[in-house]
């Protein structure tokens, strides 16, 4: 649209290519006047430019020569309509088509309707007491997660011809394919990165030797299980997140429901077992790799024989460490399958949703992670080993 | 197994198959049905109909069990479901079917598996039995051969026939359907049409269908329950073709009428319709 241009009659004129706008004043009345064709590819034409040097009582709305019409003409009539309503104008539109009135008719009251139904400003105080509630709920779901998987391990046990062993080596198998390649990479390049920087430390005082003993011991104690649980959290983790999310998403778990199949029994705990039985044995794997990545850097920087390597780490490294390793992983193996499970069987019903459920589920995975790993530093500290 | 379940389901009992009693219920805060209360006979097909978010879908998640109601009761054959333990509710769960908009079959199983799953968790039948049920169940749907099919490698209505064939698994007493012939080219929705009276008048089975297809309706429903969003609850109940010629609600004839031109849809015409206009 042009700037409005001023026309011999006194009256605001705006001419387009097609659509044609005039104004004017009769009497107490001011008298829009449109016309020509109203299509949406071209701007909606401004009110304020419109009434700059009028202020009459009434507005009304003629149609003069109206050819074809869309929503810009509705849209400009609603936004007239709007500053009528601010400055207090009477906005009469009784001489347009019948069609384009019962249009206007339909936006006043989906308008109206819209307002009362409208999100209602809450204080402060509601906002804490929803979020608290919202806590409260999420802390609920969490607690009757866990003690269904621990009802659904009691039922094991008593029943163990009732559990679906065949999913769980199948998870178990999924776990062990899918994770294998990126652990022996991870854990093999942990042990150069650190044999690389004790080593640096330690030639100085000529005890290049106890590198073994350093990277030994950090690997098998917490290097190792950590770094093949940070990979499972991420890999497996996530995995049951979204197959379980999209179950949730397809019905398929509310099928199992009403079918009176426990889901936990049906869906989690075979993933749970997996995982956990599966963490120690990556573990005791990424340990074996992380040593060969330091006696890898030994070897052929700091000219320690291989041989050597391994008879100081295995004068170094006990059971003990193994073992305290070992443990850790039995339960960042459970913390990543309660974390995926749960987060999945809780998925929204969107795809969305799903996304959310999975990136939840490492993130939450990785933190129970972590958390467990500074209690059993705790713990073990505690007791001495 | 269908003459057990014939003579426990004895037509002679006078018990409704579902009684709902003043049913409220919604999501959060959200109230989606306020005071709902009808009964479904045996064998009965019965409808569930209304606009879209009137409900419906509510109304069965919560008739089985997926949805807690705020108030008020569902009970099948004189039983509390909303108030039932665990084992009886349990045992409730046994008397009916679902089969869901998107059919929910076990994406990581077979058909086979599928429909063996409900026998393998609720009887103690031998693997060679049960194999054999899979296939006489398969075969009534008319998917005979296909045992070892993956859900992924059907078509729609093939998809529609095995999630009723797994809800026939336990031969349940009811069968709920949300949307039958959604997604389904007329064809085969009429074929679904008259798989489901077929299993009606052979099995007995009574039939909850929660459905807008108005063929669908005047084809199979014995009576129809219809809910409307603004009341909140049932606004009509009966047979559909006296509905739609004697009801007093314009809502309902409107529904019903599937060439009404009446004032009341032409209310409610969306503004897409009248985009572009000539003088």
């Amino acid at each position: 649209m042009t700037a409005p241009q001023p026309s011999p009659e006194g009256s605001t004129g705006v001419n387009a290519p097609t659509a044609k706008l005039d104004a004017g004043t009769a009497g107490s009345d001011f008298v829009v006047k449109v016309g020509g064709d109203w299509r949406l590819n071209t701007p909606v034409p401004s009110w304020n430019g419109l009434f700059a040097q009028h202020a009459a009582a009434n507005v009304s709305i003629v149609s003069d020569e109206l050819g074809k019409w869309d929503t810009s003409l509705l849209l400009f009539l609603v936004h007239g309509r709007a500053w009528c309503v601010e400055s207090k104008h009477k906005f009469v539109t009784d001489a347009l088509p019948e069609n384009l009135q019962t249009l206007l008719r339909q936006v006043a009251e989906a308008g109206t309707s819209a307002a009362k139904t409208g999100p209602v400003a809450r204080t402060l105080f509601e906002r804490a007491e929803t979020l608290a509630m919202n806590l409260g709920n999420k802390a609920k779901e969490n607690i009757s997660f866990i003690g269904e998987c621990t009802l659904g391990f009691g039922g094991v046990l008593r029943h163990p011809r009732k559990f679906r062993w065949m999913d769980c080596l199948v998870e178990m198998q999924q776990c062990w394919v899918s994770s294998l390649p990126i652990v022996s990479l991870v854990s093999f390049l942990v042990g150069v990165i650190l044999a690389f920087q004790a080593a640096i430390q330690l030639q100085q005082y000529g005890a290049a030797v106890f590198v073994a003993d350093l990277v030994g011991l950090s690997v098998v104690r917490e290097m190792g299980p950590m770094m093949a649980a940070v990979i499972m959290a991420g890999g497996i983790g996530a995995a049951f997140a979204a197959q379980l999310g999209n179950m949730k998403v397809d019905e398929e778990i509310d099928a199992l429901e009403t079918l009176g199949i426990s889901t936990v029994d049906f869906l989690a705990l075979p993933r749970l077992f997996a995982v956990t039985l599966m963490m120690p044995i990556l573990a005791l794997y990424a340990n074996v790799l992380g040593i060969l990545g330091g006696m890898f850097v030994s070897a052929t920087m700091l000219n320690i024989p291989a041989a050597a390597y391994w008879v100081e780490t295995q004068n170094r490294v006990g059971l003990p460490d193994v073992t305290s390793g070992l443990i850790k992983s039995v339960f960042f193996g459970l913390a990543i399958g309660l974390a995926g499970c749960l987060r999945g069987m809780k998925c929204e019903r969107s795809a969305a949703g799903v996304g959310k459920a999975t990136t939840s589920a490492v993130v939450t995975g990785i933190l129970l992670i972590v958390i467990a790993d500074a209690v059993f530093a705790l713990i073990f500290n505690v007791l001495g080993i | 197994m269908f003459w057990e379940f014939n003579q426990t389901m004895n037509p002679s009992a006078p018990a409704p198959v579902i009684e709902v009693k003043n049913l409220t219920c919604g999501y959060g805060e959200t109230v989606v049905l306020q005071d709902v209360s009808f009964v479904v006979q045996p064998r009965e097909v019965l409808f569930v109909i209304g606009g879209s978010g009137c409900g419906k879908s509510t109304l069965l998640r919560c008739l089985i069990g997926l949805l807690k109601p705020f108030e008020g009761d569902v009970a099948y054959f004189g039983k509390s479901f909303t108030a039932a333990d665990a084992p009886q509710r349990r045992d409730i769960l046994k008397t009916f079917g679902v089969i869901y908009q998107n059919n929910a079959l076990w994406s990581s199983m077979t058909l086979a598996e599928n429909v063996s799953l409900p026998l393998e968790e609720h009887t103690s039948l031998s693997r060679a039995d049960r194999e054999e049920i899979v296939t006489l169940k398969l075969t009534e749907v008319g998917l005979a051969g296909s045992e070892e099919l993956y859900p992924s490698e059907l078509s729609g209505g093939m998809k529609k026939r095995a999630a009723l064939a797994r809800a026939l698994a336990l031969d349940p007493a009811i069968v709920f359907f949300d949307e039958p012939s959604e997604g389904l080219d007329p064809i085969t929705s009429r074929e679904m049409d008259r798989l489901i009276l077929q299993v009606r008048d052979i099995l007995g089975t009574t039939m909850v269908i929660v459905s807008h297809q108005l063929s669908s309706i005047f084809r199979l429903a014995d009576r129809v329950v219809m809910l409307d969003r603004t009341t909140k609850g049932i606004i009509a109940e009966g047979k559909p073709s006296e509905l739609a010629a004697n009801s007093n609600d314009p809502r309902v004839r409107d529904f019903l009428n599937q060439d009404a031109d009446s004032a009341a849809r032409s209310n409610h015409a969306p503004i897409v319709e009248t985009e572009v206009h000539s003088k």
